[in-house]
């Protein structure tokens, strides 16, 4: 009989090994998936995480990519991790990311054509707001009347959704882009555009602001007192109390930074990448980015690993599209699966697996 | 002799690191209250876990009335004619007082019977109910009303009780032991698991001692001194606190009238509670588990705030001060439940010193935690005050309760508090740590501090504090000095006086 | 705007029609609830449902085949759920939001090749003279069976969650698993059936979307509902007859606000395509700060049977 026994404390070995058997274990099954599919299996995992960087042929145009897709991804699962640490379950950083694009680019639209070198900076601290001031309304929510900050935030994207469609073909709609929704480009807006900073490598203001992220969390929860109490509140809400620690500021503090950074990987989605406001200009980074977290351990280096491996099969998901016909949705089913295998093997970090005789 | 009602032979039970039973044989009579007696970790209750089907033995033999006995989970226990009263984790608070009886048996009667038979059996062994009650909203006497009746109903052969007085006041303990003795009479043998000396001195016919899991002795307790008994389950005698000269100082915490609703739906709200505490003085607050103590303890540490003017501290009101405040000021706490609450299991010793200690002890500068200095402080606690632990970085789940119990009250003490407030500080601890817990109390209040100690031990109370009041529904009574107090007085201030009445109806 | 537009009568007929998907994975959800675990994996569930009853109901041309596959299919995906929350511990909140990431992974890659086909739909019943009243023949007996199935359902439960030793036995496990345990009861297996069945709803529940409310499979059809259902059980206090209530009054905005985009209402076309989500956020704030009543003490809370 094999049952599970309780280890005295988490094991640090565990803890890095998970999410590399996590890994293995998707390949494997995604494998299986491919093959039933009737794709060849080693061929799609060695198109999915071999090719975007070192085919011959490709890697040159997909290994910048590898930046500009784990970007935002990183940017928001930094800001996931901060409340996932205390308990608190933003799961709407989709809707966040939207209404940071929105204020953001909105705000520069209402200037445009200003070419003054401060409309940039104005638009970063819009998408922020922007994408703070949503995430704002499950945690007033949840502090004033206790009500559940995962099925609010998850609403809100659907309400961000609805906006989206109605400023990319109202409000924001490009006055010269002849009746078709989605607002003017910021890429051919000089002032306004994301723009690559280092030639060919991806690198744009969204990539370093994810890495400033990652930094600053990493002290944060190395070496602050907020830090601390945000585990602490995680961990074991009574003690947090005791020990003084203001549930309702961790609730204020955890969802604003979540959907500040939300907001702010928004505005440099649609002023780069993206390039415009459209109705689906936000491919579903707000959660994918649900996934980096966890796979991260949520902690911000993981969280750095995890954001470009799955960066990584979005462009080899892709490039197995082109090259070998695989469906795209696959990629999402993978990434799901990805979680599924992290936490499943999660359980090795806190017991031994025992075989013989147990408790009945 | 009869043969045996029950006979345990060779019981063995190792868990990975501990052997909790080792080779246990002993015999249980028809018509006999038999006590199983044992510190904490004893293998107490791991022995009736294996009586109750809850765990399997490794090696080892039961029989029951002549017959092979393997129960294999509770219902085939319950089958064979063998019940149990749990200490804790029994029952279910939102469910009415039926269902946790049927809950409880292998075949129920429908609703009505089962409501009929509740009434008549409760009344007829002196322990009335009302089957509709939500189970939630009754005192811990009567919870554990429900799960004796729920025993009784399927007319046990072998009834197991574990630390059922731990939840009593002295006359309810009396109008137990009446109903204990009943049963024997009837023809039910008890098992009767406790630590308490005199109680099984009063009740019990035979006593089997356990030390580290293994079988001390099994005597006639009515014809062994409390001392031999103690002596067997402990191994070696230990100290008693020293006696002490108490010199009084200022008033150092003073709670007026203070009154607060119930924190949840079977909280207890804090009603009109008022005491004062001398610097150099113990207060001993007695009363039955769920009586206001954590609600009492939650207000005092700054974890619920209180209306203005309620808490005085030294002379300043902090009602509307949080736990950071007040630490601060001089007021430290330490809650019952150690691990989610005192301490957060999965994080190190030296994270959960700087969960209460952060700001009294200089650790943090301009908001960032100095580890260095933390694991200093921690290190000092768990030099000590003995913690064993192999270090400063183990989680503190990895400790046993006792050891932890040790750090968390080292932990405020070392901080050097002007006014301790402790729920239950030796709850579940061995004999040994709580001595030296309660010394190091004593030595705190004889360097000036005041301390308030809540606990239902009130051996300990005795003990330890100058002074005595009792919580009762949230209520305070005075407090009176501890000199002169007797039992019934005792029993009398913890509020047993209108249960009596009914429990007598 | 023209309000006379919006027929009273099929308003009602197409309201139990809209509420009957969320109601189905409502009722699941709460009895999962009831046992203690709190499966976040509604809308993955759902999905998955709806696609695969869409595809059998396709190659079989029989729409009954087609409910039942999707209970099934739902309720296999729900046991992994139940393996990685039961068995391996994992946490309930990450593991429901991954049930319902590769339900939605899932969904679309089985449906693509099924985009833009027409299934059979369910047969409305004939309810005899019932079905041919006035008025309220329209509107309540001339609906396909699920409509009713799923109201049988919720005095089903109901019944067996007030009257039966197994109803007992699954609300003592939400209340309390550890008591639940030291009585003897398989904490485990009780949640892992009770997973089980809400999965089966869950599955039903997407069915009745792609098969009979839309009839198509798109991708992404579900757009919130399990997640809805979610907040329903909440907004009904773990109440069987209030799930009804609340998956209807759902329902109602849900009609409504289409009735009224077709209407050519004065209301900009986003504040009503919104207006569900946004009800549901407005019914979670009032039942909280009402302070919500009734939920099992253990939901949620992992349980590991230590010695």
């Amino acid at each position: 009989m094999i049952h599970l026994e309780k280890r005295p404390q988490p094991s640090q070995v565990w803890t890095v090994i998970t999410p590399v058997l996590a890994v293995i274990l998707t390949m494997i099954v995604g494998g299986m998936m491919f093959a039933a599919l009737g794709k060849p299996p080693l061929e799609a995992i060695r198109t999915i995480f071999w090719d975007p960087l070192f085919h011959p042929q490709f890697a040159g145009y997909s290994r910048p990519q590898l930046l500009v897709k784990a970007g935002p991804l990183i940017l928001i699962a930094i800001g996931l991790s901060v409340g996932f640490r205390a308990g608190i379950w933003n799961i709407g950083a989709e809707g966040q990311y939207i209404m940071g694009a929105i204020c953001g680019a909105g705000a520069s639209l209402a200037l445009y054509p200003s070419d003054s070198i401060l409309l940039f900076p104005m638009m970063v601290i819009a998408g922020a707001l922007g994408g703070w001031a949503w995430s704002m309304i499950p945690a007033i929510l949840k502090t004033k009347f206790g009500t559940n900050e995962i099925l609010v935030s998850l609403m809100l994207v659907y309400v961000a959704e609805s906006i989206l469609a109605s400023v990319s073909s109202g409000l924001l709609r490009n006055p010269d882009g002849m009746g078709f929704p989605g607002s003017r480009n910021f890429q051919q807006w000089d002032a306004a555009a994301n723009k690559e900073l280092i030639a060919n490598t991806g690198m744009h203001w969204g990539v370093v602001f994810a890495l400033i992220a990652v930094i600053a969390a990493y002290v944060l929860f190395a070496r602050h007192i907020r830090g601390f109490q945000i585990r602490l509140s995680g961990e074991a809400p009574r003690a947090a109390r005791f020990a003084g620690v203001n549930p309702n500021r961790i609730v204020i503090f955890c969802l604003g930074t979540a959907g500040a950074l939300a907001g702010l990987a928004g505005l440099f989605e649609v002023t780069g990448p993206a390039g415009q406001i459209s109705i689906d200009f936000n491919s579903g980074y707000g959660f994918t980015a649900i996934i980096v977290a966890f796979l991260g351990r949520l902690h911000p280096v993981g969280i750095l690993l995890a954001g470009l491996l799955m960066a990584l099969t979005y462009i080899g998901g892709e490039l197995a599209q082109l090259m070998l016909g695989v469906p795209g949705a696959s990629i999402q089913l993978f990434q799901g699966m990805l979680l599924f295998f992290l936490l499943a093997t999660d359980v090795f970090t806190n017991y031994r697996i025992r075989f013989g005789q147990g408790a009945a | 002799m009869a043969d045996p009602l029950l006979r345990l032979t060779g019981l063995t039970k190792a868990y990975p690191g501990v052997i909790a039973n080792d080779d246990v044989n002993f015999d249980i009579g028809e018509n006999e209250i038999h006590a199983l007696l044992g510190e904490n970790g004893a293998g107490k209750s791991t022995l009736v876990k294996m009586i109750y089907g809850l765990v399997k033995p490794d090696r080892g033999s039961m029989v029951l009335q002549g017959q092979d006995y393997t129960p294999s989970e509770p219902s085939e226990a319950r089958q064979r004619g063998v019940g149990m009263v749990f200490q804790h984790f029994s029952l279910f608070d939102a469910l009415n007082v039926a269902e946790n009886v049927a809950l409880g048996m292998e075949n129920p009667p429908k609703t009505r019977e089962l409501a009929e038979r509740i009434r008549t059996v409760s009344e007829e062994y002196g322990l009335p109910l009302d089957p509709s009650r939500i189970v939630g909203t009754l005192s811990a006497g009567e919870r554990q009303r429900v799960e004796i009746i729920r025993c009784l109903l399927q007319d046990p052969k072998l009834l197991i009780m574990d630390e059922p007085t731990s939840v009593l006041t002295p006359q309810e303990v009396d109008i137990l032991f009446q109903t204990l003795n009943k049963l024997r009479a009837e023809g039910t043998s008890i098992l009767y698991i406790s630590h308490k000396l005199e109680e099984i001195r009063t009740l019990c016919d035979t006593a089997t001692i356990l030390r580290l899991g293994k079988k001390v002795a099994t005597c006639t307790p009515k014809d062994t001194s409390a001392r031999e008994l103690a002596e067997m389950m402990v191994g070696a005698s230990f100290a008693t606190p020293e006696a002490r000269q108490t010199t009084l100082g200022e008033v150092a915490l003073k709670v007026a009238n203070l009154s607060l609703p119930a924190p949840g739906a079977f909280g207890t709200p804090l009603r009109d509670v008022s005491l004062s505490v001398q610097r150099g003085e113990v207060l001993g607050i007695g009363g039955v588990a769920g009586n206001g103590q954590d609600e009492l303890l939650a207000a005092l540490s700054g974890e619920r705030l209180s209306p203005a003017g309620s808490i005085e501290l030294l002379g300043t009101d902090v009602s509307r001060q949080g736990p950071m405040a007040r630490r601060d000021a001089g007021l430290l706490s330490g809650p019952e439940e150690r691990l989610g609450h005192a301490a957060a299991p999965n994080m190190s010793l030296t994270e959960n010193g700087v969960l209460t200690a952060a700001r009294r002890e200089g650790l943090l500068k301009n908001g960032f935690i100095d580890w260095a200095a933390a694991k200093d402080f921690t290190e000092k606690v768990i030099s000590t005050f003995d913690v064993r632990t192999p270090s400063a970085n183990t989680a503190a789940r990895a400790l046993s309760g006792g050891n932890l119990q040790k750090y968390v009250i080292g932990r405020e003490i070392m901080q050097r508090p002007e006014v301790l407030v402790v729920n239950q500080p030796t709850w579940g601890v061995d004999a040994a740590a709580a001595a030296a817990i309660r010394q190091a109390i004593l030595d705190l209040a004889a360097n000036g501090a005041a301390i308030v100690v809540i606990s239902q031990d009130l051996d300990e109370l005795m003990e330890i504090s100058d002074r005595f009041a009792a919580l009762n529904e949230g209520r305070l009574t005075d407090a009176v000095p501890v000199a002169g107090l007797t039992i019934d007085t005792i029993g009398l201030m913890m509020g047993g006086a209108q249960d009596m009445e009914v429990a007598h109806a | 705007m023209d309000l006379s537009s919006i027929n009273p009568v099929l308003l009602v007929a197409s309201i139990m029609v809209s509420a009957t998907p969320i109601l189905l994975a409502a009722i699941g959800e709460m009895v999962v609830e009831r046992a203690g675990v709190l499966n976040l994996g509604v809308e993955g569930m759902m999905i998955t449902g709806a696609v695969v009853g869409f595809a059998v109901a396709i190659n079989t041309g029989n729409p009954a085949l087609g409910f039942a596959a999707a209970a099934l299919a739902s309720a296999v995906l729900s046991l992994s759920f139940g393996v990685l929350t039961q068995l391996l511990l994992s946490n309930q909140v990450a593991t429901g939001l991954g049930l319902t990431l590769v339900g939605l992974g899932l969904s679309s890659l089985i449906g693509k090749p099924y985009e833009g086909m027409k299934s059979p739909t369910l047969p409305k019943l004939d309810m005899g003279f019932l079905s041919d009243l006035p008025v309220v023949g329209r509107m309540l007996f001339s609906h396909d069976l699920m409509v009713y199935l799923s109201l049988a359902l919720v005095i089903v439960v109901w019944a067996v969650l007030k009257y039966t030793r197994i109803g007992l036995i699954l609300r003592a496990v939400g209340e309390n698993h550890d008591a639940a345990h030291a009585l003897g009861y398989k904490v485990v297996r009780i949640r892992m059936m009770a997973i089980f069945f809400g999965g089966a709803c869950a599955g039903l529940g997407g069915a009745y979307l792609s098969l009979v409310r839309v009839p198509q499979w798109t991708e992404g059809m579900t757009a919130g509902a399990g997640w809805i259902a979610l907040a329903i059980v909440v907004f009904a206090s773990w109440r069987a007859g209030r799930v009804a209530i609340g998956a209807y009054l759902f329902g109602g905005v849900t009609v409504l606000q289409l009735n009224l985009q077709a209407a050519g209402a004065a209301v900009p076309v986003a504040l009503l395509s919104a207006s569900p989500y946004l009800m549901t956020i407005l019914v979670l704030v009032f039942i909280s700060a009402r302070g919500a009543h009734g939920a099992p003490a253990s939901l949620g809370r992992p349980f590991h049977a230590s010695a």
